[in-house]
């Protein structure tokens, strides 16, 4: 019982908190709002018994992802009200196609075959439920790092590209600033360097 | 008794809500990244209210690799959107005609 009104309380929230997302005047408000979307899925998830990707949102996405959504969005100097015009003009149809949408994945859920399945309980062995011999975490590394390895480490790749893309976009050489050519630095020759002067002796008074 | 349909029906309405918000804010990039955010947190409802129900921890993982690619591809989006900006001075889609399409 107690589960239930803490998921129709975090519910909520997420709900108003993702509605906010979508229609906030000010893109600092909308990433403000999407950062506690996020912890209330977070908390969510720990009620299904998702310990570790429930603290991982928190971590990753709080903490990495909407710091950098906060940064951008403050570092570019937007004007607002351009990027409004039309909000009024799309409202029907975006309510529209969001209302279908949601309807029709209504029907698909409320056709009878998923009533009453309810979620694993406190102490199910598969998921490291409260009492069990291993935990969520330790769970998840099992298959991670053995079924998994290969698309983890793909995964790995993945990251790593978007680090590369990341800064090869954003890097900027501007002219007139002073840096160091490392590679001019390295191949350099004594010849371009060194002078050796030979001059005549001075006679001694 | 929370239920598998309580996660289902909240990953739908938060799905709708984000192809709502890539509808309604046609015009700000920053917004339409955030919508793809809130779909692919939909998507990650219902890959752990399942996991949950069928007792099975493959879906978590996958929730991990959805978690993964999301935080590259909006590193990504948010390195082109301040290159955009930079280059335009805007980050209307509207505005973005200099392939004439």
């Amino acid at each position: 019982m107690i589960e239930l009104i803490i998921f129709y309380v975090f519910a909520a929230v997420l709900i108003f908190a993702a509605t906010m997302v979508i229609t906030a005047r000010n893109p600092v408000h909308s990433a403000l709002f999407l950062v506690l979307a996020f912890f209330n899925s977070g908390v969510l998830w720990l009620l299904a018994q998702a310990e570790f990707l429930g603290i991982a949102v928190v971590l990753v996405y709080v903490g990495a992802v909407m710091v950098l959504f906060l940064f951008v969005v403050m570092m570019l100097d937007i004007n607002v009200a351009p990027l409004r015009e039309g909000f009024a003009r799309y409202l029907p149809v975006g309510v529209l196609v969001g209302a279908a949408m949601l309807l029709e994945m209504l029907l698909v859920l409320g056709s009878g075959e998923l009533s009453a399945v309810g979620l694993a309980g406190g102490a199910s062995e598969a998921l490291g439920g409260v009492g069990t011999a291993q935990s969520n975490t330790a769970l998840i590394g099992n298959v991670l790092y053995t079924i998994y390895v290969y698309p983890f480490e793909v995964a790995a790749v993945v990251l790593m590209l978007a680090i590369i893309a990341a800064i090869m976009l954003t890097l900027r050489r501007r002219s007139g600033t002073k840096h160091q050519d490392i590679a001019k630095q390295v191949h350099t020759r004594k010849a371009e360097r060194l002078r050796v002067v030979r001059m005549n002796p001075e006679k001694r008074d | 008794m929370l239920e598998l349909s309580h996660y289902l029906v909240l990953g739908a309405i938060l799905f709708s809500l984000g192809v709502a918000g890539i509808f309604l804010n046609r015009k700000n990039a920053l917004i339409l990244l955030m919508s793809i955010e809130l779909i692919l947190l939909a998507v990650n409802f219902n890959f752990i209210a399942f996991s949950s129900a069928l007792g099975d921890i493959h879906g978590q993982v996958f929730v991990f690799f959805i978690l993964t690619v999301a935080a590259a591809e909006s590193a990504i989006g948010l390195a082109i959107l301040v290159v955009l900006f930079r280059n335009r001075d805007t980050i209307n889609v509207g505005d973005l005609d200099s392939m004439k399409g």
